[in-house]
Formats: C-alpha cells, structure tokens, sequence
C-alpha cells in the first residue's frame, strides 16, 4: 500500500506539472495581457511593465522561472492587486472558502444519504416520490439561482438570515445550503440507484433470511456496498466546493477564494492564475488520490495497485 | 384539449401573480437605521456603510489608476485642491496658488497641515510622489496624468532625467510647477488621485507602506484607514490631525465589497447600507422602474459617453454615409427610457454637454429615420448596391455584460426594422475584446469614455491620431489634428474651445462613431444622510456628509 | 357410499401439453417494455417530454408573435390574455421564446448527454477494466484537463475556432464526460473482481464482450442517474458559454440563457425566471422518472 501511494504522488507531481504548462501556454496564447485595459496605456509605458515583470524575457526563460517559483511555492506578485502576494490571496481566501465549503459538504452528505437511503427502503412508495421531487429541484436549479431565491425568500422576505458578508455563522447559512443544493441532489439519487442494487443482491436476501432487521441490513451491509458511486463523486466535489464558487461568493459578497479563479482570467493576471490553478490542482489530485484509497476500503475486492497479490 | 390547456395556463397565471405579489411589497420592511435615528437628532450615529464594489487594486496614489481605488483616497488624502461643492477646484493642502502671465507657471504654497502620524506634510512630500509615479521603475500606469508637466513625458517614457522635471519644492512650504503648456485644467488634474502626495519620511523607509492599513499607511484627508480586510472591507475613521476637521461630520465611514448590484440594493432595503448604485456601487436595472416609482432613485449626469465606434477601415463601415444612415437610425430616447432608465441624456456629439452646452441639442436630431434612408441610399449606390438587403451583414460586437447586450439586441432591432439590413451580434470576453477593437478587428464596436477631468479634449484627444491607443476606428484627418494642435499652445480660453469646437463639428461631419447616449449616475440613499457630494466626473466626496 | 367412474374427467393426459407455456415467449426488449409501461410515473414521465418536444416544434407557432422582435412599450408585461407568459425587458413574448428556447436547451441537454454517455462510459470502462499502467494513464489525463481552468480553455477555444455551434457543443463535453468516467471506472474496479464476470472470462470471453455483457449494464443504475444530472448542467452551461460569447448569439433564447437573464429580474418581473426554470425542472423531473422506470425495466432482479 505505502508503495502504491509512494507511486501515486509521484503520478501526481507530474500531473501537476501537465496543468501547470499546459496553463502556462494556453493563458500566453489567449489575446490580451495584465495591462489590457480600456484606457490604453501608452507603448512606453507597458514596455516599462513588461520588462520590470519579466514578461519581455523569452517564453522558456519565463515558464523556467515559473516552475522554479511553483516549486517553491512563491507565486509571486499579483498584477492586478499591487498590495497582495498570490500567496496573501490564497493565505486569505482559502480558510474563508474552506469553512463555508465544509458547511455545504457536511450539509449535503448528510441529508443526500438520509434522503437516498429513506427513497431506496421505501422504493416506489409516496416517501421515495417526495425524495425524487427533493432531488430533481435540487438537481435542475442550479446554485446560483438557488442562492438568490434564498437570499430573496429568507433574507429578504422572512429577515430570518442576514442577506450577504461573511460574519457570523448565521452568515454562512445561505450560502452553504445553495452550495449543498446539487449535491445533495445527486448524491440522493445515486444512493438510491446504488441502495436498490445492493438490496437485490443474493447477501442482502441471505441477511434477511438469516432474521436480521432492516436496520441492521442497511447500516452493515447496503450502505457500505452502495458507497462506491458517491464515493466517487465526491473526489473532485470536495475539491471545487472547498476552493469556492464565484457565483456564490459574488452573490453573497464572500471574501472567498472561488471569486479569484474567474476574475485572474478575465483580468488576465498571470501570476494569480497560475497560483490558484496550482493551489486547486493539489487539492483535486490529493482528493481523486484519496477516493481510490477509499474504494479498497470499502470494497476490498478492489486492487487498485494492480500488484498479484494485494494486501 | 382546449379546456386542460387554459387549465393549465391559468393555474401557471396564477402561480407566477402569487411570486408577483411576493415581489411587490418591497420597501415595506427598511429596517434597523431607523432605530438608531430615532434616539434623538443630536446623538445621530455618524457611520457611513457604502459599497466600493471591489477589492481596490491599489491604495498607493502614485499606482492607483481605477474608481475604487479613487473612491478610498479621495477621501483619505488631501491633494493641492480639492473638487468643492460646487464643482470647481478649491485650495486644500496648498492654502494660495499662483499662476504665472503665460499660465505655465504655477505656485503653490503649502497649507501648515499634518500627517495623520503628526509628520508635517511639506511641498517635498509632493515633489516626491510625483517624481515616484514619473519614476519608470516604479510601474505607474497613470503616469501619463503627470505628462502635463514639463519634462514628465521625457523622464516617464524616453529616459529624461527626473531632475528636469518642472516641479521643485522651493522650500518646505513653496511648490513650484512649470507646465509644457498652458493647461486651463491643471487645478483640476490636481485634485486627480495621480497627483496625491504620500508621507515621503515614510514612503523611504518603507516602501510597501501603501500594502495595509496601519503605523505607516499615513494620509493627510478628511479619514483615515484604520482597517483593510482585502476583498471584504475597508473602515475609515475620521482624522483628528486634519486640517479642516471641524468640517467632518462623519465619524466613520464602512467601505464593503459586494460586486453584485441585487445584493447591494437588498442590503440597502434591509438598512445595512446607506447607499446603493453609481458611484461607488451599481443599481440593478431591472430595479429602476420599480425604484422611479417609489420616487427614491436620485439621477446626475456625468461627463461620459457610450458610443458605437465605426471601423473606417473595412467595408461598409468605411462609407462615411453607410455610418451616417446607421448613426441617424438610433431612436435614443427610446433606449433610454426603456432600456437603461436612468435619465440618461441622449447623445448626439460627442463631448458631453457639461463641457459644450450645445450638445443637449447636437448635430442632428434623434431617431431621423428619413435622413437615415437617404444616406443608406446614397452609400448604397457607392458601394454598388442597389438594395439594402444585398448589404452582407453588419457585425455589432460588444464586450461580456448583460447591459451591453440588452443595448446591442435593441439597436440590432432597431436597424433592422428602419434600415432593413441585416445585423448579427458578436459578443466577446472583455481582453480579447479590447484585442480585436484595438487592432481594428470588427466593423462596429460599443465603448464608453469616461473623463477623466472636465475638459473637452479628453473627449477630442483620442481621435487626432489613426494609430493612436484609444482611437480604434482608423480615422483621422489633417483639420482635426491641427485644430487639437493649435489648442494645446493657445493661452486664450475662449479661443481654445472654439478651436475644439470646430474640431468636433469636422469629427461630426466624417462620422466614425455614433454617440448614443451620455452618461448619468443612478442612485438611493439614506433620508438622513446630506451632503455626499458627487462630481460633474462622478466621484463621491464624503468630507462633508453627514446624518441628520 | 358408490361412486361410478364417469364422475371423473381425464385432465391432460398428455406429455407434449403438460410442458406448454401457456405465456407467450418474450424477448429482453419486450419484457422490458413491458415492465416499463406498468411503471405509471415512469409513463407520465415518457408523455410529459412527448408534450414538451410537441411544444418546442409547434409552440412558438402559436402566437402572433416572434421571438425577436422589440416592443419597447411593451417590456415586462405580467402574463395576460395576450402574452400568455408576460413579455421580457425588450417587449419579446416570453412564451414564444420560451418554445423557441425548449428547441435549443432540449437538443444541447440531450446532445451532451448522450456524448459525455459515448465518451465517459467508454474511457472508465476501458481504464477501470485494463487497470495499472493504462489506468494511471487514462485517470490522470482526465485529472489534467479537469484542473486546467475552464474558463481560460473556452477563451481559448472561442478565439481559435470561433463562434458556433460545434465550438460550443466541444466546450461543452470538453470536460463533461470526465465525471461519468469517473464513476463508471468505480463501478468497473468493483465488478471486475466479482465471480461472474471472472467465470465468463474463465469462458474465454473477450474484453468487448465483458464489458458490453456484464460491466455496463451492471453500471447502469450509475450512469444513469449521472445522465441526469449531465442534461441541466448542460442547459447551464450553455447559457454560461452564451453569456461569454461562446453560445447562442442573441436575439436567439434558451431556456438557460432566459433564465439567467430573468434571475435579476426575480424582484420585479418573476415571469421572466419563473417559465424557463419550471419548464428546466419539468424536463429533469421527466428525464429521472423515465430513467428511473428504465432502470427498473432493465433490472430482471426486480421482476416480480
């Protein structure tokens, strides 16, 4: 096992090293540079930017220094935000995006597999039937339109929530839930396909003939085993709620990182997309890691190192 | 059949009046601040809570170059003069300003003031920050605000000497500013953020002093910051050492960043903000109609216009009269009142009517589809085409934003319907955007100019060259240029904006950009707050406001 | 007490009788028709996308109206007698619009969803069932494309091969297909291993056949509740590549890209997000229930 995981972040340095060039070139080749703006700056005067920025050097010297910065970890300053290092942005925004993400992850397992699992025992009965319509509206209304009816409904109308900032825990409320909304959504559904799969398998028929009670078939045996699909899912899930969402932190003026992975592009400020690819790139490959280890967990039939023998 | 269906569509009528009547009794609930003014007129809390929109990208003045960074320090530093309430220039850090016979020479003698640290703030520390913006190693991108001044543009761009720069601390209280010309509007470009000073004891020993607030961010205006939580907030308080303290009423001002104008005005109807919309934040359109009726939306305009550039380049558009039938064809009130709803001024010129007061009327009248006909006629035989429906389609290009769009499909549809040509629209991501106009890549293109102080040529100025940065359209002409020429040298005011005047008309005339509307701020605020003054340019002031 | 012979009858005497099935043979395909059509909600769900796609060919024909001509005094009418859906901020019928927009949302929902099917089953079929090296490969080709930011590949797609709809259609399963890879291949790592499919590779069955035998359709309850959460992601999507110039060229709607006009609205003029949002939830709810009563159908376990 260590060997394999040894051998998977060692796949996952140079995966992270693919994403880096590969977005390296692709923000190059994209029209428009740091200094694009609707006053156009005279030619001197950008010149004088480029150079002090290192942006007039040729391509291989720049995407060489990159690397060694990466390496590093010093992304360097922001062009946009003259007071801020890369890392100032991350150091700042991640912990903010971090707890709200949590909130919703915490939010949407929970209530995806209660709701998945209750759909599933009560298969085709009015409690599966409310489940479904619980998870097409979560599914079908994606978060920012959920954000702002919340916002609109229990803020606005009710005063029940503030209606924006990042203060108390009361604050983070609405946004989490708009966050949870889809997942929940789904990880309902898949638990329910997943759920009516396994209770139709030969050793959940053998537990029941066995006197073993619904409770315990479904705790023992069916979850575990129904596990797997959202398992999956939530890999890459966990990584982009963790790291925010623009729409949400725009809606509810968040001091997030989520609102830096739009704005660096559009403001093409290099070092800041650079960085916060990096930074949610580690996130995303420890988390994919994470779910393969967890899927030898789950099911032990599953080898994913691929040796003979497994362990 | 017949009878399920209506079934159905009134019981969806009836849901969605349901959701419109949940909409409609809004204003009902304006919430907290009422309590708190309440408790009796003369202990009125005097906090401020606005929205800056963003993050400002800089806080230093010398690198600030966008509104929200000129939001903060407009009202944490004190330039030479300041915009007063009437919207002339008035003296603040320098107490007397003289001004030589050939109005190249400028003397300022500095007011006895303090930093907020207690430092004394001396004609050096503005000899300082203006030589650091001028410095090229410092990678100020508003420099070229400081070009005015002799031997700027030298030192800036072509590696002159800051030493022969024209502005010398005489002594500790006398600044001496030489310009390259005459510049009737240089005690306005001193009031610009570019020309701020900085505590220069403090900016030599720390040079990221401007990177948060605390010990060494100093100021000399009306607030200081006390708190900067990037991208969340930015807290002023009042500055006890200023000069004219006596004058500020607020005790603290609350700068959030929401960048989302439903949001805003929600917080605003709930009381936690005291103001919503231009210039600090924005109103959501949709809420225009809805704020007009309630009586609370306020209105100024400002000195900008949005307008559709021509590329005078590529066919059709380099038919002077094909961009004089699409010009002619705008019904502009029309999109006014009904699109962007803010009052905005028609426009049929090009520089706004606060600078020529003729162009509340313009050149030519609004939504002239007759005239437009026989232009798009006569171009069409220029062209060789005898019908407009054999004209290949005209590409409308605009940059990513809901208004922009709204704005492009109704003037699409407008000149479909009165030219009865075909239009197709090109929308565009904001760089590559300014991409593809910048290299003359479209055939029309929406842009909008802001001023950035009250002086016709920075309407005028960006046109004189075809290859110059911001002229976009590929047009220039040998009149123009040396009617802007003449003006640069020309002493005489009224000689001067005659000579931009006739630059205008020759700029009319050839046509290569159709004006369409001028700006205007829209916005709400608190009963109770007096005071904020908000500039012919559009920026808010809050040295004076106060809660009543 | 006498009981005489001819009370007794003879009953089926014969062999060839006794083995008769008296249900008539049916297929895979018929059994599971059958089993879908007792599934009433999943036939409601089959009638209520028949209704929609009807709407979205004859719908906006039913007005005086079309889909792209201003009425400026008109704009933001509540729904009446004479815009049955209201009217938007330029004065267009939202109804018209609204079938005009089913067209297009319908076709990107399904197109999108039976690509990333195509592509998503095939790549974590292949890669959860060859394992090892060719996993490794495989997975971490997905995890790249998926950490590239998004948006800078769809500048970058929309600046290279210009507006379109197959430029949009590839920014759209660029990355789409990646989550159902995903999960098939956690599907495939579990039923590789288990007895009935090493008894059929015992057999000597090939790759395509294992795979198109026995791990796909065993993945199926997966794969297709990921189908339905790929359709209104797709429909947002479209309106997100719409909004930034990649999409759909105005004054053309899709129910996406109406709703993302009309969500500013939701205050003042809630018509304008309210019929493309319900007609989006409509179409999901008719997708799941349909995928649901095939999922059913198909699973011969469930038979009753």
């Amino acid at each position: 096992m260590a060997k394999y995981i040894g051998k998977r972040l060692l796949y996952m340095i140079l995966s992270l090293w693919l994403i880096v060039t590969a977005t390296f070139f692709f923000m190059r080749i994209a029209p428009g540079n740091p200094f694009t703006s609707e006053k156009q700056l005279p030619p001197e005067i950008e010149a004088n930017l480029n150079a002090h920025y290192g942006l007039d050097k040729p391509w291989y010297a720049q995407y060489g220094d990159y690397l060694l910065k990466v390496a590093k970890w010093d992304f360097g300053p922001s062009f946009k935000y003259k007071s801020q290092s890369v890392n100032d942005l991350i150091n700042e925004g991640f912990p903010v995006s971090f707890i709200l993400g949590l909130e919703a992850i915490l939010i949407a397992v929970a209530f995806g597999l209660i709701l998945g699992i209750i759909a599933a025992l009560k298969h085709n009965r009015w409690q599966d039937y409310t489940a479904m319509i619980i998870a097409v509206a979560g599914i079908s209304v994606p978060s920012f339109i959920m954000a702002t009816f919340l916002q609109y409904f229990l803020a606005i109308k009710l005063g029940v929530f503030p209606v924006a900032r990042f203060e108390t825990f009361m604050h983070t409320v609405l946004p989490a839930l708009a966050l949870a909304s889809t997942p929940m959504a789904f990880i309902a559904r898949l638990t329910r396909s997943s759920m009516l799969e396994v209770m139709s398998n030969d050793y959940i028929k053998t537990a029941k003939a066995k006197g073993l009670s619904q409770g315990v078939i479904t705790v023992k045996h069916a979850i575990r085993n129904a596990l797997l699909p959202v398992v999956t899912y939530m890999g890459p899930l966990t990584a982009g709620i963790l790291t925010g969402s623009f729409v949400i932190e725009k809606i509810f003026g968040i001091p997030g990182l989520g609102s830096h992975f739009v704005t660096s592009i559009t403001n093409r400020d290099y070092t800041v997309i650079m960085g916060v690819t990096v930074f949610y790139s580690i996130i995303l490959l420890a988390s994919i890691l994470l779910v393969d280890i967890a899927y030898g967990i789950i099911d032990p039939r599953i080898k994913l190192a691929g040796g003979k023998k497994g362990e | 059949m017949k009878k399920r269906l209506s079934i159905f569509f009134s019981m969806l009528l009836v849901l969605s009046m349901f959701l419109a009547a949940c909409g409609g009794n809004d204003n009902a609930d304006s919430g907290e601040k009422g309590s708190d003014s309440d408790a009796g007129k003369s202990d009125v809390a005097q906090e401020l809570r606005v929205n800056i929109n963003t993050e400002p990208p800089s806080l230093h003045p010398g690198l600030a170059k966008d509104s929200t960074s000129g939001t903060v320090l407009r009202q944490t530093f004190d330039g030479l003069t300041r915009i007063g309430k009437d919207g002339k220039p008035e003296e603040a850090a320098a107490e007397n300003i003289e001004v030589s016979e050939d109005q190249k020479v400028y003397t300022f003698t500095i007011r006895d003031a303090e930093w907020s640290n207690g430092d004394p703030v001396t004609a050096h520390d503005f000899e300082a920050a203006w030589k650091w913006a001028l410095d090229p190693n410092n990678q100020s991108e508003y420099a070229y605000q400081l070009h005015v001044i002799q031997g700027a543009e030298d030192a800036n761009l072509n590696g002159g000497s800051l030493d022969d720069v024209g502005v010398v601390a005489k002594d500790d209280k006398t600044l001496e500013v030489t310009l390259a010309n005459p510049t009737p509007y240089f005690l306005e470009l001193t009031a610009f953020y570019t020309y701020l000073p900085f505590n220069s004891k403090i900016a030599e020993a720390n040079p990221n002093w401007a990177h948060d607030a605390g010990d060494d961010y100093t100021s000399n205006g009306p607030f200081v910051m006390t708190e900067w939580s990037h991208s969340d907030k930015i807290v002023l308080e009042k500055n006890e050492k200023y000069w004219d303290a006596d004058t500020v009423k607020l005790d603290s001002i609350e700068m959030i960043m929401i960048n989302d104008p439903n949001t805003e005005l929600s917080m605003f109807d709930n009381g936690e903000l005291d103001w919503a919309g231009a210039p600090t934040g924005a109103l959501p359109t949709d809420a225009m109609q809805a704020l007009k009726d309630a009586g609370t939306l306020v209105t100024q305009s400002i000195a900008g216009i949005y307008n559709y550039k021509f590329n005078t380049t590529v066919e059709p558009t380099s038919n002077v009269n094909i961009r004089k039938a699409l010009t002619h064809a705008l019904n502009r009130q029309e999109l006014i009142d009904n699109i962007l709803q803010g009052e905005q001024q028609p426009a049929m010129g090009i520089v706004p009517p606060s600078m020529f007061p003729e162009n509340e009327e313009g050149y030519f009248p609004d939504n002239d589809v007759e005239t437009a006909k026989e232009f798009l006629q006569k171009g069409l035989e220029e062209l060789g085409y005898s019908d407009p429906s054999e004209l290949p389609a005209i590409t409308l290009s605009y940059n990513t934003s809901e208004a922009h769009q709204k704005i492009a499909q109704a003037i699409q549809d407008m000149w479909v319907q009165n030219l009865g040509i075909e239009v197709t629209l090109d929308n565009q991501e904001w760089a590559v955007y300014l991409d593809k106009v910048h290299s003359l890549d479209y055939q029309v293109a929406r842009m909008g100019w802001l001023g950035d102080y009250n002086d016709a040529i920075n309407f005028l100025d960006m046109y004189k060259d075809a290859n110059g940065g911001n002229n976009d359209t590929g047009w220039e002409d040998p009149a123009y240029q040396e009617l802007l020429t003449n003006s640069a040298t020309e002493a005489d005011p009224e000689v001067r904006q005659q000579m931009l005047k006739d630059a205008e008309a020759i700029f009319m005339d050839a046509m290569p950009v159709a004006p369409i509307y001028f700006y205007t701020n829209n916005w709400v605020q608190d009963d109770n707050l007096k005071d904020v003054i908000v500039s012919g340019l559009g920026d808010a002031q809050f040295k004076w406001a106060y809660f009543e | 007490m006498q009981i005489s012979k001819d009370k007794f009858q003879l009953v089926g005497t014969k062999i060839s009788e006794a083995e008769k099935i008296s249900k008539p043979s049916l297929s895979f395909w018929k059994d599971v028709f059958i089993r879908f059509r007792k599934n009433k909600l999943a036939m409601f769900g089959l009638v209520l996308l028949g209704v929609l796609i009807f709407m979205a060919i004859f719908g906006p024909y039913m007005t005086e109206y079309d889909y792209r001509t201003n009425d400026l005094t008109n704009k933001n009418q509540s729904p009446s007698s004479e815009h049955w859906f209201g009217t938007d901020d330029l004065g267009r019928d939202v109804f018209t619009r609204t079938w005009e927009g089913a067209r297009i949302s319908i076709f990107i929902g399904a197109a999108a969803a039976l690509i990333d099917l195509f592509i998503g089953v095939l790549w974590g079929g292949i890669s959860g069932y060859k394992g090892g090296r060719t996993d490794e490969f495989m997975m971490r080709f997905a995890d790249v494309l998926y950490g590239v930011p998004y948006l800078l590949l769809v500048i970058l797609l929309m600046v290279v091969l210009g507006q379109g709809l197959g430029t949009m259609i590839l920014a759209m399963t660029i990355t789409g297909w990646i989550n159902m890879a995903r999960i098939v291949r956690g599907q495939v790592l579990s039923l590789k291993n288990q007895e009935y499919v090493l008894a059929a590779k015992t057999l000597g069955a090939n790759t395509s056949r294992i795979m198109a035998k026995h791990l796909i359709p065993n993945s199926m309850a997966p794969i297709l509740v990921t189908m339905t959460l790929t359709i209104p992601s797709a429909i947002f999507t479209e309106a997100f590549l719409s909004f930034i110039g990649l999409g759909l060229t105005p004054p053309l709607a899709s129910w996406g890209t109406m709703a993302n006009d009309g969500l500013p609205a939701l205050r003042y003029y809630p018509w304008r997000l309210f019929f493309p949002a319900i007609f989006i939830s409509l179409t999901i709810f008719a997708f799941n229930v349909v995928g649901d009563g095939l999922r059913d159908a198909l699973d011969p376990r469930l038979r009753k």
